[in-house]
């Protein structure tokens, strides 16, 4: 009988936690997570080791605007992400320094850029981004605590 | 009160249900001729519905000749099906790009349509980022005599001319 009652008691607590698990990744994967950015490119904007807030609705929404800070999955390694600033979207002229050309973003793409342009690997290297590599938009900083402030230009 | 066990299960269940697809899979149905014969192999009866297994794809891990899922390069909102012909470093002749021979560049596949000249595939828009791909078509399971499993094959015309070794 008390091992009936043990059984009873784990099925219960392993419905939670599958119950959990799927909350949060339903949270995490469409609704918003929180992101530690590395590396150099967006300074001085952002930092390294500053924890992003971002948001997953307006990209599937192609709400996208120019301006705005974007997590995406790196074009050259899919399990690396990349956080840039869109700098042009589908239709527009962009110019690139090196080679001195211009170009149009194809539909479909955008142009990524970091704010820190002598030291940012994007479009400029590897050309538009496709949408569909967007994962999320950043709208604030949540740490270091002193520097909380909203990421979004609007 | 049943009213309220409703809304409680619906609101614990579909999380479940979400997560679920997101990382086993689903099944979708196919549309077009870019995959023929394969897949819709007679455009005029039904189409099938293929199983796409998201685990599959978890780790990036495709081989040549895998069918995939992925999302257009051109349209964020659209999913189209293709067949992966070359991954990165292989070299592949082309058929109407704009170079005949291209190198495929770190993180990036070869895609093309079985159905060659009605596709809309790599030839059109080249190289594209393993990032884009959605999941693995596996099977496909209805209509019920077209059961079978889908098969990582590629017609020797379409292979790569030569292969980059992968360690991984």
């Amino acid at each position: 009988m008390a091992f009936m009652k043990f059984i009873a008691k784990s099925c219960e607590v392993a419905g939670y936690v599958i119950q959990t698990v799927c909350v949060a990744h339903c949270t995490f994967n469409h609704v918003g997570d929180f992101v530690v950015c590395s590396g150099p490119s967006m300074e001085p904007t952002l930092e390294s080791n500053n924890i992003l807030f971002t948001e997953h609705i307006t990209p599937r929404f192609q709400r996208l605007r120019r301006g705005d800070i974007v997590i995406a999955k790196s074009p050259s390694n899919p399990k690396q992400n990349i956080c840039k600033r869109i700098k042009a979207l589908p239709g527009d002229r962009v110019r690139v320094q090196f080679p001195k050309r211009s170009q149009i973003v194809p539909r479909g793409h955008v142009w990524l850029e970091g704010d820190n342009s002598s030291n940012s690997a994007d479009s400029r290297l590897y050309g538009p981004v496709p949408e569909g590599l967007i994962k999320s938009r950043v709208v604030c900083r949540v740490w270091p605590l002193d520097k909380i402030s909203s990421l979004t230009q609007y | 009160m049943w009213f309220r066990g409703l809304c409680k299960s619906i609101i614990l269940g579909v999380p479940i249900g979400i997560t679920f697809l997101d990382t086993v899979g689903y099944v979708a149905r196919v549309e077009g001729i870019s995959m023929q014969p394969v897949l819709n192999p007679d455009s005029k009866s039904n189409n099938d519905y293929v199983f796409l297994s998201r685990w599959a794809v978890k780790d990036f891990n495709v081989q040549r000749g895998d069918v995939i899922s992925l999302v257009s390069p051109k349209d964020p909102n659209q999913k189209i099906i293709k067949r992966i012909v070359a991954l990165q470093g292989d070299i592949v002749s082309t058929l109407g790009y704009k170079s005949q021979y291209v190198k495929i560049p770190e993180g990036h596949c070869w895609v093309e349509g079985d159905h060659t000249g009605h596709t809309l595939d790599s030839n059109t828009f080249g190289p594209v980022s393993l990032g884009l791909v959605n999941a693995k078509a596996s099977y496909i399971v209805w209509p019920p005599n077209r059961w079978q499993r889908l098969e990582a094959k590629l017609p020797s015309s379409r292979k790569p001319l030569t292969t980059a070794v992968h360690h991984t």
